[in-house]
Formats: C-alpha cells, sequence, structure tokens
C-alpha cells in the first residue's frame, strides 16, 4: 500500500463562456427548428463531432498535476477565478474534468460551503440529520456524536428550533459543527473559515490544526493567506488554471504576493465576472477620493472615501451595504455595515451612490484590498459580493505626529498611543 | 466552553486507516455510462433524508398540513360526481360513481405530485448539487418518495368510502402494491427525462401543469376505460396510466374487467420510459453542476 492519498495527472477543465446562462428555452428550440430544420441538424451534427468547437471556451484548470501523501496538510492559494474552487469541485466529484484524472486513496469528504441542505423550517436537531447525511454520514454516526455536535455549536438550548429563529452568528455555528464532525480520510475544504466571529473562527481554525494532527489529509482552500501559513506545510499557487507555484507555504506565499497584480485605485466594476450573489444589485464602480480627487493611494492617517455605484433591477427593499479592508495576505483588518449604523436606506431603485468616508485610517504602508457587498437584512443572502474589487497604497506619513515617517514593517495598523517615562512607584495595580 | 472529546474519534481514525483504502478515480466519462445502482443504495439514506424533508417542510408550510392530502382528492371527487356522475351521467360500471372517481382520484394525485415534484427536482436542489457529491438519481427518486405520504392519508379515507358503500376487498387488494409501484416507476420514468430536460431548457416546468392536465384527462380517471371499444383497449394501454388506475379499481372495487392486455401494454411502455429516463438521466447528469 502506498502513502498517496491524492494523485492529479493532468486536470484540465473547460467551461463555456457564460455556461451559467447557457439554459435555452426549449421555445427557441422548436421554432428554429421548425424554421430552419436543416440548418439546425447540421449544426447540430457538427457540434457533437467537435466538441463544441466555435463556441467561445475558457480552460479553467489546464495540467494540473500535483500528489499528495496522506496526512499532509496542503494549501491552495491563488487570485479569484485562478481555478481553485473548479479543482475542489472535480476532487469531490461534483464535476468532471475535461481531461486528464484523479486518484483518490481513501473516504474523501468535501466541505465547500457549510450548511448545505440546511432548510429554515426544520430544527436544529433535523438539520443536523439531514446535514450529516447530505456530507455522507451515516444515521447511526450522526446520533453517535450528535451531543457532541450540538456542544460544539453551542446551541443546546436552541436543539428544538427551527434554525429560521437562529441569529446568523448560532446558525454558521450549527452548519460548522455538523462539518467539523465529518470523519473522512482526506477532507477537502474551501474558505468555509471564513465565516462566523473570530472567536468562532479561532475554533474551526483549531478543528482543523487537530483534524490535521489526527494524520488525517486535508486541502484547504484559502484568501487568508495567515490561516494557510498557521495550518499548512505545504501549498500550491494556482494562477489563471495552471499551478504557478509548490512547495514550502513560506516560499509560495511570498511568491504569490510578489506577483499581485490588483488593480488599483478607481475603476469600472460592471464587467467583472469574479463576483458572487444573486444579481439583483450590482456594483458597478467603486472610486477611491482622497482630498476631493480619484486616487490610488492614501497618505496613512489621512481621509479617504469608498464610493460604490450600483445598479438594481427592481426595487429592493433595506439593503444593507457593507466594505471591508484586507491585507495583502487575506486578513480582514476592517468591515463595516450600513447596518452597524442603524442606517435604514429604504427601497432602493435604479442606479445609485453609496459612499463611506473612512476619516482616520489606522493603517501602516502596504498595499491593502478592498472587498465591498450588498446583501439583506440577515446578511446571509448576498445580492452582490466583490472580493478585491479594488485595491489601494497606503504611502508613509508622520502618524505619531514625531517627525519621522513611520514605516510598516512587523505591523499592519498603528494605534492613537504616546510613550513616557515613569517610576515603580507610580503602579496602580500593585 | 464544553470539552470536545476527540480521543474517540482518534480511534475510529486510525481504524479506518488500517483497512485496505478504497481507491476512486476520477476522469471524464465517454458517452453512456453505467447505472451504478449499487452506489445508489449505498446512498440510501441520504434518499431517506432527502424525502423526510420534503413532507416535514411540506406540512410545516402549509396551513392546513395534512388536510390537504385528503382535501385535494376529496374536492376532485365532489366536482367530479356532481359534473360527470349526476349531470353527465357518464356510466361507472355500477360502482357508486364517488367512491369511482375517488379510487381513481387516489391513484392520479400521487402521479400528478410526483412528476410536478421530480421535473423541478434537479433545479430546485441546485444547492445541493453544486456543493456536494451524492449520485444524483437520488434527487428524483427521493422527491417521488415524499408523495407517498400524502398517498397513504388519502388512502384512509378510501377505505371508509368502502365501509360506507359496503362494498368487500377481495383477495384482489393484495395485488394493490404491484400497481402503486408500476405507478411510482412511471412517474420516475417521466420524473427523470423531465427533470433532466428541465435543466437544459428552463420553460421546462411550464409545461408540466399542461402535461399533467393533459394526461388525466387522456387517462380513465372521470370515466371507464370500458367506454373505448374491447378491441382498441389494449392500444390504450399505451397509456400506462390507463392500466394503473383501472389497475386501482379492480384491486380495490373489483371492476371487471381486470386490465389484462391494457396492462401488459402499459407495462412495456413503462419499461422503455424508465430504462431511457435512467439512461438520459444519467448521460446528462455529469453537466448538472455546471449548467444547474
Amino acid at each position: 500500500m502506498s502513502d498517496l492519498a491524492i494523485k492529479c495527472e493532468g486536470i484540465a477543465k473547460q467551461y463555456r463562456i457564460g455556461e451559467r446562462e447557457r439554459y435555452k428555452a426549449l421555445r427557441d428550440i422548436i421554432t428554429d427548428a421548425v424554421r430552419s430544420p436543416f440548418r439546425r441538424l447540421r449544426e447540430s451534427a457538427r457540434h457533437s463531432g467537435n466538441n463544441g468547437e466555435g463556441k467561445p471556451t475558457i480552460w479553467a484548470l489546464q495540467n494540473v498535476s500535483f500528489e499528495v501523501k496522506q496526512g499532509e496538510v496542503v494549501g491552495i492559494i491563488g487570485r479569484n477565478g485562478a481555478g481553485k474552487s473548479t479543482l475542489l469541485k472535480i476532487l469531490s466529484r461534483i464535476t468532471e474534468p475535461t481531461r486528464g484524472y484523479a486518484e483518490i486513496h481513501g473516504r474523501v469528504g468535501s466541505l465547500l460551503e457549510v450548511g448545505t441542505g440546511f432548510h429554515h423550517e426544520l430544527t436544529g436537531r433535523e438539520n443536523i440529520f439531514l446535514n450529516g447525511a447530505i456530507l455522507g454520514m451515516r444515521k447511526a454516526e450522526i446520533a453517535q456524536k450528535f451531543d457532541e455536535i450540538v456542544a460544539f455549536a453551542e446551541v443546546e438550548k436552541f436543539i428544538e428550533t427551527p434554525v429560521k429563529h437562529y441569529s446568523s452568528g448560532m446558525y454558521m455555528r450549527l452548519a460548522f459543527a455538523v462539518a467539523a464532525h465529518l470523519e473522512t480520510e482526506i477532507l477537502l475544504v474551501d474558505e468555509v473559515l471564513a465565516v462566523g466571529d473570530a472567536a468562532f473562527q479561532k475554533k474551526c481554525l483549531g478543528k482543523v490544526g487537530e483534524v490535521a494532527k489526527d494524520g488525517r489529509t486535508v486541502i484547504l482552500v484559502s484568501h487568508n493567506m495567515v490561516a494557510i501559513e498557521a495550518l499548512c506545510m505545504r501549498s500550491l499557487y494556482l494562477e489563471h488554471g495552471s499551478i504557478a507555484g509548490d512547495g514550502l507555504t513560506e516560499d509560495v506565499v511570498q511568491k504569490y504576493i510578489a506577483t499581485t497584480n490588483l488593480e488599483v485605485g478607481s475603476h469600472d466594476l460592471s464587467a467583472t465576472k469574479q463576483r458572487k450573489g444573486s444579481g439583483e444589485i450590482r456594483f458597478v464602480r467603486i472610486e477611491l477620493i482622497s482630498g476631493g480627487i480619484c486616487c490610488k493611494s492614501v497618505r496613512a492617517g489621512s481621509a479617504f472615501s469608498v464610493r460604490l455605484e450600483y445598479q438594481s433591477e427592481a426595487p429592493i427593499k433595506n439593503p444593507v451595504f457593507s466594505v471591508a479592508i484586507f491585507s495583502i495576505k487575506g486578513v480582514c483588518l476592517f468591515a463595516v455595515h450600513t447596518s452597524d449604523f442603524e442606517l435604514e436606506l429604504g427601497s432602493i431603485n435604479g442606479a445609485g451612490c453609496v459612499e463611506l468616508e473612512i476619516t482616520r485610517p489606522n493603517l501602516l504602508p502596504g498595499r491593502y484590498s478592498l472587498h465591498c457587498a450588498v446583501g439583506d437584512q440577515s446578511d446571509v443572502h448576498r445580492y452582490d459580493h466583490l472580493q478585491d474589487a479594488t485595491s489601494f497604497d497606503i504611502e508613509a506619513a508622520d502618524v505619531y505626529g514625531s517627525g519621522k515617517l513611520r514605516a510598516a514593517e512587523w505591523s499592519l495598523i498603528f494605534l492613537e498611543c504616546s510613550w513616557r517615562m515613569t517610576t515603580r512607584d507610580e503602579s496602580l495595580c500593585r | 466552553m464544553p470539552v470536545v472529546n476527540m480521543g474517540q474519534s482518534n480511534e475510529m481514525a486510525v481504524a479506518q486507516v488500517g483497512h485496505l483504502r478504497p481507491v476512486l478515480r476520477i476522469e471524464p466519462s465517454r458517452g453512456w455510462v453505467s447505472l451504478q445502482l449499487e452506489e445508489l443504495w449505498h446512498y440510501r439514506e441520504l434518499l431517506f433524508f432527502l424525502a423526510w424533508r420534503d413532507v416535514k417542510v411540506r406540512y410545516k408550510q402549509t396551513g392546513l398540513g395534512v388536510a390537504w392530502a385528503v382535501l385535494q382528492p376529496l374536492l376532485g371527487m365532489l366536482v367530479f360526481t356532481i359534473f360527470f356522475g349526476r349531470l353527465a351521467k357518464v356510466p361507472s360500471d355500477g360502482i357508486p360513481y364517488p367512491l369511482f372517481s375517488y379510487s381513481a382520484l387516489l391513484a392520479w394525485q400521487l402521479f400528478a405530485y410526483s412528476i410536478s415534484e421530480s421535473s423541478n427536482s434537479v433545479v430546485g436542489n441546485e444547492r445541493l448539487i453544486t456543493k456536494v457529491y451524492f449520485p444524483r438519481l437520488v434527487i428524483p427518486i427521493a422527491s417521488i418518495l415524499a408523495g407517498l405520504v400524502d398517498f397513504a392519508i388519502a388512502f384512509v379515507l378510501v377505505i371508509g368510502m368502502m365501509f360506507y358503500y359496503g362494498v368487500q376487498p377481495g383477495w384482489r387488494i393484495l395485488s394493490l402494491p404491484l400497481f402503486i409501484l408500476f405507478e411510482l416507476a412511471t412517474a420516475l420514468g417521466v420524473g427523470l427525462w423531465l427533470s433532466a430536460l428541465n435543466v437544459q431548457y428552463r420553460d421546462v416546468r411550464y409545461t408540466v401543469p399542461f402535461i399533467v392536465q393533459f394526461w388525466m384527462f387522456a387517462s380513465p380517471v372521470v370515466y371507464s376505460s370500458t367506454l373505448v371499444p374491447a378491441r382498441w383497449r389494449p392500444l390504450y394501454g399505451l397509456n400506462p396510466m390507463a392500466g394503473v388506475v383501472e389497475g386501482f379499481r379492480w384491486a380495490l372495487l373489483g371492476k371487471q374487467p381486470a386490465p389484462g392486455a391494457m396492462f401488459a401494454v402499459s407495462s412495456l411502455v413503462v419499461a422503455v420510459l424508465l430504462v431511457s429516463g435512467l439512461c438520459y438521466y444519467r448521460r446528462m447528469e455529469k453537466n448538472f453542476a455546471d449548467v444547474v
């Protein structure tokens, strides 16, 4: 028996462009067929012959080969649309590769999302069983771990309550708790750690760490380079669907940062494909404004504004806009919602704009990326969500008013502070 | 914070690693693929849970809950009895018309429910399909099984009606499970085709209510198949629901003649529907996650 867990050989995946809108109306097919029966036949014959050539296609993955040994914890990093999720989908058998093959040695569990199959009308208990079964657990296995799952999620009191009455935090905790108790030899995890509050994220990271110590194989996709560095010895760096780096996480992350080539400053978002959400509202433009002009960089500590132009197709009631600032390693440093300010936006329709003014950005010099989202009050349903919508640079400034420019060396932020020399006698705590 | 006991799970993990690990090969499939029914069997618990979810959610979301299951065929029976039984005087072969139509509606409701639910099942479970692997056949099958609960509830009423009208069920009632199975197979055959087509062509689901209505009048629900001349009856059996509905009446009410020849033709049609449906579905399912 070899100690191989996963072997990928020349995996490639081709999508037709706009595959999501590809489904057509039967009506069109029938009317087409009636109008010009022969052309249609000829076309379909040609297409079946050469695998849809002539239609615009895109290779989401190309010639991806790698091996993962039993017990290895491997991180996968890369920008949006680099093919990370497609690779996980292929390994978890959700979609087929167009070329190449993969061999998986052992039972696989995949967590591409927490709470898959959760139903709002069902109680916590019912959802645990349903979700467990969906993830591939046996009923007996779920029953055996039931108490452990409930304790982990800290929802003992509400276990017989329909989850529609849960807070979003409770909902996420329960969803993750079920997933965390999935005991397969190989675990494929996609960005599920990016949910919940900080304390819960820590708990989740701890759980993944435990899984790794168990000697199980884990593949972890994340934008959070710090989490990857903490958990994975080895990482793969995907770029434009190919492996651009494979080795020690430290080195791979360095390479990723060195090749980072994000859009900087204001730009048009209407054509961006890298977005999530249901689409009732779309961001069309993002602008950074400082000192009354469009800018790409801001001096540390100086006020700037983020302007988000949006377009909605139908009236949307009380949407919640949010903006987050991420470090280049994918750590969220700051996130703010319109709802944090009890801002009721009423019903919005058509084109519009929201502006967030950051009066004193306590960021040290370096590059930061901006994420923007708009969702409903629950913040679970998102209309539009753009990661890395744009980025900006913070320039060195005399942030402490000491006449010295402060550069970022070990830290990312600065706090209002002052130093003074004092004596031991002044202690108030002894 | 509660202490999570990991000791037990450690042992389990080690025990699993000790065994010979199964090797799974993931590669592009070419042409027609096998049905992999043994894998489906392996996922039977998921099948059960999804069916159970559908039932539970439906009863929680509807104000009338369980009453729906009875009201639908009951109101159908009332309308049919008044208009077809009393006013149009449609012959019911000596069986009281309410019982005659209710026994058919019992069968019909299960079928109508099954094909409408299953045809939309794949698109309706988009989240599951794009996020988790399991045999895709589980989805339409589960949606059909969920209809059996309504059926069981509506069935209680037919027993009551049989007592009321003094109809003694004979040994024939033992054949009823066979007709139910046959009906489910028909519904699955149709459901597999429609659900896979619905992924590609989203207007399929708008055609389903029409199909259901059209099909009902093409089946002997409000009338008796004896209206069809005897020599044409086997041909009438090309509609498998004709065999099922008359089979229900024969098994429950002892209605003659037994749907022999008609049923034989229906069996053939169902076999073709089911096998072709399974093959088509299996062939299309590899694209579900990309297209849904």
